[in-house]
């Protein structure tokens, strides 16, 4: 199990502003090591935001987003106090899912 | 003598090959499970047609309605480039980033359900110097702004 996402929340006027940081290595698959063999690719393939069960943003994603992969996006909707969901699934089908309270 | 080697060696191997094949079944079982909604093809490509083409959009017509924000001129370290995407096209349903040079050219796509703004930054890698292209899709038709970003240090590789 990866380590857990940093989610930040934000509710702004009737916008909610939601920032995530994930934890993983984005592992291209064309890099090698110092032997020379390849490092096989390891990366989050598909990433779901949801709010009070609807989804707010989806999104998939190649080998070529940064390691630790950070997205910042906003929805309309969203009270304080309230979830959004952040869950991840990469390619070696290990997935993640976090939450956050919207402040 | 030799013989009994011959065949221990035939005996080890063939049980090494039944595994890798059954490690390769399981893997490419899984792997199908994952690939559900990751459109394989398109994260495949090499130039903007054939990226349009695995999207199965024709080709996108240049917009300045997109615009890119927080998104460096040059960039430093390409291990981590940060980018964001406006778009002020009506009806966006979807933003795709893709990086002209890197070895795969689409880095990410967003699906942007109606009540979600138009509007996002995310950080991505980029080989080298190259031209980094917004794809909006929105009411089912392709737009596209692009801007350079130089790179001094590349993030694949090395």
């Amino acid at each position: 199990m990866a380590d857990p996402m940093k989610i930040r929340a934000n509710a702004v006027g009737d916008v909610t502003e939601v920032k995530v940081l994930m934890s993983h290595e984005m592992e291209t698959g064309l890099r090698k090591d110092a032997q020379g063999t390849t490092i096989p690719a390891w990366f989050i393939q598909n990433v779901t935001a949801t709010y009070n069960g609807k989804t707010v943003l989806s999104a998939q994603w190649g080998p070529a987003v940064a390691k630790n992969p950070f997205v910042s996006f906003k929805f309309k909707g969203g009270a304080k106090g309230e979830k959004v969901m952040i869950s991840w699934t990469d390619n070696r089908g290990d997935k993640r899912t976090d939450e956050a309270t919207i402040a | 003598m030799m013989d009994a080697q011959r065949r221990d060696w035939l005996k080890q191997s063939g049980g090494i090959t039944l595994l890798t094949l059954l490690a390769a079944a399981g893997w490419l079982k899984s792997g199908c499970a994952v690939a559900d909604g990751w459109n394989k093809s398109a994260f495949d490509t090499h130039s903007l047609d054939e990226t349009m083409k695995a999207l199965g959009g024709g080709a996108p017509a240049q917009s300045i309605d997109i615009a890119f924000f927080s998104t460096p001129d040059i960039a430093e370290n390409g291990a981590v480039v940060p980018i964001g995407v406006t778009s002020n096209v009506a009806k966006t349903e979807s933003i795709a980033i893709l990086i002209e040079k890197n070895p795969n050219m689409l880095a990410a796509v967003f699906d942007i359900p109606t009540g979600t703004e138009s509007s996002l930054s995310t950080r991505v890698k980029m080989a080298q110097t190259s031209n980094v292209y917004a794809l909006v899709k929105a009411d089912g038709k392709y737009y596209v702004a692009s801007k350079e970003i130089k790179v001094t240090l590349g993030g694949c590789g090395g």
